[in-house]
This record gives structure tokens, sequence and C-alpha cells, in this order.
């Protein structure tokens, strides 16, 4: 082999073990990972509590509360992404090594989502049929979360990476995340509220990817350069 | 002249010093002369009756609210790709200040819309993307606060402003998309059509004295940002005797 | 001038209220504002007051 060929072959390896990484590591604390999911169930059914078991309200509020509350416990695992790494000094590491930066936050973003998004994708058209949501609507609901939670992972590490051991971490990611996320969360509730109504979803869905592919392109670039300054 | 040389705080300092009392007073004509002007001169409006004349302090304040977070991105964004002190002092002075014309923007806003369309609030594209630009004002200034070291402070902020300006946009039209689904107010939030001269005068004249304000309110809070920072070093402690002494 | 008395200048053709609380609030806070800052200089000059001695 070729030096050159060599050194791509190790680079993906490199990617591939971050990503591998990152889910064994969170592995190993399900319950963290198991808790947020478990916010987002209960999160939800406060709304029926809330409100009443009217079931023409529920299924009118349904496409946004699922929606907040699948955004809202995105962000309560945001933290999970950098800071177990950057209190041992493994982050430092990472990014000291000759990988770019960028695609080792897009590899643990990606890991975040397949461990906090994908499960809410899956769960939410079951939380939905609590809310006398219809198929259409379900299938919506569970495509527009599918293409938004990655958005909201990749957004996410941009606040992660910002308030790195930073006191009041939590809500202060939520501060400066939650305006950034608004845009999505109109997209993709507004895309399962258009199907409601008889209108197509595909102008939600579509904006939905285009701020999917957005977050793809600047996302890890801002995460990557607010870690840098984090852990310099 | 070799502008370059005010890009330090301890040239940067006295500069802005003699500059304040300038803007300070020239805000202060301007404001009595656009107030007097729409307040006293300028007649009713045929449609509104006289709570038109909020715009004489809501529009500036709108039109301030975004133009400093502009100019609070720009620092920012000089700060992180010249490395350069003195800007990431300049995106902090301008934040509270923008913060402030946000609220106000929102509040007089408030103002005009209950008597013209008999509702305090009113989710349309604009007044709610003005009401996330105040979120994202604050996220700021929580960022900046929350972060002891100085330096990390300012470029992590400094990130957040870019990413937040570039984020504007996006929000304003992922709003106004909401609220064409929802086929929400449809207020016609244009200012009246015809706006007589004298009113439409008046405005702008308000708005050139906020603007005015704005600099001078940002430039001695600069110096104040420079006297915190700068405390130990010798200039600063000369500058201060200096001032005593006058 | 618009107005035939003050009076009618200060009922602001029955919009006064929020005539009135417009201008306070944006004018006051302005006041603060400067206010605020005053402050911050009288605590830099303490400081600095100590600092030098």
């Amino acid at each position: 082999m070729t030096t050159a060929t060599f050194n791509k072959i190790s680079a993906l390896t490199v990617l591939y073990r971050v990503f591998l990484r990152d889910i064994k590591v969170a592995w190993r604390r399900r319950s963290d990972i198991a808790s947020v999911f478990f916010f987002f169930i209960i999160a939800a059914s406060l709304f029926p509590l809330g409100l009443g078991a009217d079931p023409k309200l529920l299924h009118a509020i349904a496409p946004s509360v699922l929606w907040v509350c699948a955004l809202l416990s995105c962000m309560l695992s945001l933290p999970r992404i950098f800071a177990a790494d950057y209190t041992d000094g493994t982050l430092e590491q990472l990014i000291i090594a000759n990988q770019p930066t960028l695609l080792i936050v897009l590899m643990k973003t990606l890991a975040h989502w397949v461990l906090s998004g994908l499960p809410l994708v899956l769960v939410a058209p079951l939380i939905g049929l609590q809310f006398d949501l219809n198929v259409n609507e379900l299938q919506v609901l569970a495509l527009s979360l599918l293409i938004g939670t990655p958005t909201l992972s990749l957004i996410g590490s941009i606040g992660a990476a910002l308030t790195l051991g930073v006191r009041g971490g939590g809500v202060l990611i939520a501060l400066l995340i939650l305006p950034l996320y608004i845009p999505t969360l109109v997209f993709g509730a507004g895309a399962v509220n258009a199907v409601s109504t008889g209108m197509s979803a595909s102008g939600g869905l579509s904006l939905l990817g285009a701020m999917l592919a957005l977050s793809l392109v600047f996302a890890p670039l801002a995460a990557s350069v607010a870690l840098k300054i984090a852990v310099e | 002249m070799n502008w370059l040389k005010f890009s330090s705080p301890q040239t940067f300092y006295p500069l802005a010093g003699k500059l304040v009392p300038w803007f300070a007073v020239a805000a202060t004509v301007l404001t009595i002369y656009g107030l007097y002007l729409g307040l006293l001169i300028a007649p009713t409006d045929f449609q509104q009756g006289d709570s038109y004349r909020i715009i004489f302090v809501h529009v500036p304040a709108s039109i301030l609210s975004m133009f400093l977070y502009v100019v609070m991105a720009i620092y920012a964004a000089l700060g992180i790709s010249l490395n350069a002190r003195l800007s990431y002092m300049m995106a902090t002075s301008v934040a509270p200040t923008g913060a402030m014309f946000t609220f106000l923007a929102l509040l007089t806003g408030s103002f005009w819309g209950k008597p013209t369309w008999g509702a305090w609030w009113v989710w349309d594209a604009r007044i709610t993307s003005e009401l996330i630009l105040l979120f994202l004002y604050i996220g700021y200034m929580s960022l900046q606060s929350a972060i002891d070291d100085k330096r990390r402070a300012d470029r992590a902020s400094a990130v957040l402003a870019i990413v937040g300006v570039i984020n504007v946009p996006i929000i304003y039209f992922s709003v106004k998309w909401w609220n064409t689904l929802h086929q929400g107010s449809t207020i016609n939030m244009g200012k009246s059509s015809t706006m007589a001269p004298i009113m439409l005068k008046a405005m702008l004249i308000m708005m050139v004295a906020f603007w005015l304000y704005s600099v001078a309110v940002i430039l001695t809070r600069a110096r104040r940002e420079i006297e915190d920072r700068e405390r130990n070093s010798e200039w600063i402690k000369q500058a201060w005797l200096q001032e005593v002494k006058e | 001038m618009y107005w035939h008395s003050l009076n009618d200048f200060l009922h602001m053709g029955g919009y006064a209220l929020y005539v009135w609380v417009s201008f306070a609030v944006t004018f006051g806070s302005m006041a603060i504002e400067l206010l605020l800052l005053r402050v911050r200089r009288l605590k830099g000059q303490k400081m600095m007051g100590g600092a030098i001695q």
C-alpha cells in the first residue's frame, strides 16, 4: 500500500472508531440515554393531563407538543456530546491528533443523534396515537422527526461546544440553542399540521431538508471552532 | 491618517473619550428637534388618530435593534479573524444597548398595537422575529457572563454572535412561512402608505438621534470595558491620574 | 403647532396612556442606561484609586 492509501484508510478507521467509541461509552451509561428518552414520553403526557382529554384538542396540539418535547429531550442530552471527554482530557487529544476536528465533531454528533434522536423518531408515532393522530399524520410526524432531529443534534453541538465546562451549562445551552431551534420546530410541526388540515407536507419537509443540509455544512464548522476555543 | 493606530485599547481610549461629548450633544439636539416635529407640529393621522405618534420611538428602536445586532456580529467576526482585543470589547459594549432597543421595540410596538388592532400582542412575522432577536441578545450576554476567563468568553460569544446573525434571516423566513401556513393575522403591518412628509421627516430625525445616542453610549461603555480589563496596566493609571487633574 | 391647548396635547386624542407610557419607558430606559454607565464609572474610579495608592 502506498502511504496515501494507508493514510486514507486510517482516517476512515479513526472516524469510525470515534463514532463507535461514543456509542460504547454512552451505552455503558444506558440509564442516561434511557432517562432522556423517558423524559420525552413523560413530558408529552403532561399536556393531556394539563389540558384535559378532549380528543379534538389533543389532536390539534399533538404535532407541536410532540415536536417541542422532542426538541427539549434532544437538548437535555446535548452536554453528553463533549462533556465527558472534556473533563478527562480525551477531547484535547482528539483535537491535537491528525484528524480534522471538523470530522471528529461530525462523528460525535452522529453518535448523539443515533442515541438521542433516532429513538424519538421510533417512539413518537406511538405517543402520537395517544393524541389521536391518524396514519398520514403519524407518517409525516416520523418523517419530519427523522429529517429534523439530526438538525437538532447538529445545531445543538454548537451550544454544547460553547458551554463546555461552564457553570450553569444545561440551562445556558437552552438559552443559546432554543432560538436557533425555532426554524426547525416551525418547519417540522408545520409539516404535520399541514397534513392535518389536508394540505401537503412537502413544503415543510423540503424546508426541513434544507435546514439539515445547511446545518451539515455549517454546524460542525462552528462547533469545532467553539471546541478549540474551549480547549486551549 | 493612519486609522489602524486606533485599533489598540490604549489609543482608542482617549479618542473615544473625546468623541463621546459630540455624539451626546448631537443626539440630544436631534431628539429634541425630532420630538418637537413629531409631537407638536405633525398633524394627527387620519386612520389611527394620535396613537400613530408612537412610531417616532418605535421605528427608530426597531431599526437600531437590528442594526446593532449586525454591528455586534461584525465586531465579533473582526475579533475572531484579526484576534483583536478591541473588537471583542466593542462587541461586548454593543450588546446591552441593542438588547434595550429590542425590548423597547417590542414594548412600544405592543402599546401601538393595542389601540390600533385591539391586541397587546400579535404573532406576526416581524414581531415574533424581534422577540427571538431579544433572546439572541440575552443568550450572547449570558454566555459572556457565564465564562470567567475573559479571553474564552470573548471568543465563545463571538462565535455565538456570528451563528446568530446567520440565523436571523432563516428565523425571519421560518416565522413568515409559519404565519402564512396558519393564516395568521391579516393585519396590514405596513405604515400607512401615504405618510405626510413631516411625519417621515420626524421619524428619520429620531432614527438618526437614536443612532447618535447609541454611538455615544457604546463608546462610553467601551471605555468602561477597557478600564475594567486594563486595570493593572500603567497607561490606564496614567490616563486616570491625568483626568483627575483636569 | 398642531395642538390648541396643553390639555389637548396631553390628552393625545384619547390615546394618552399608550403614547405617554411608550415615550416614558423609552426615555426612562435610556436614562437608566446612562445612570448604570455612570455607576460603573464611579466603581471603576474607586478601584483605580485603590490601585494607584
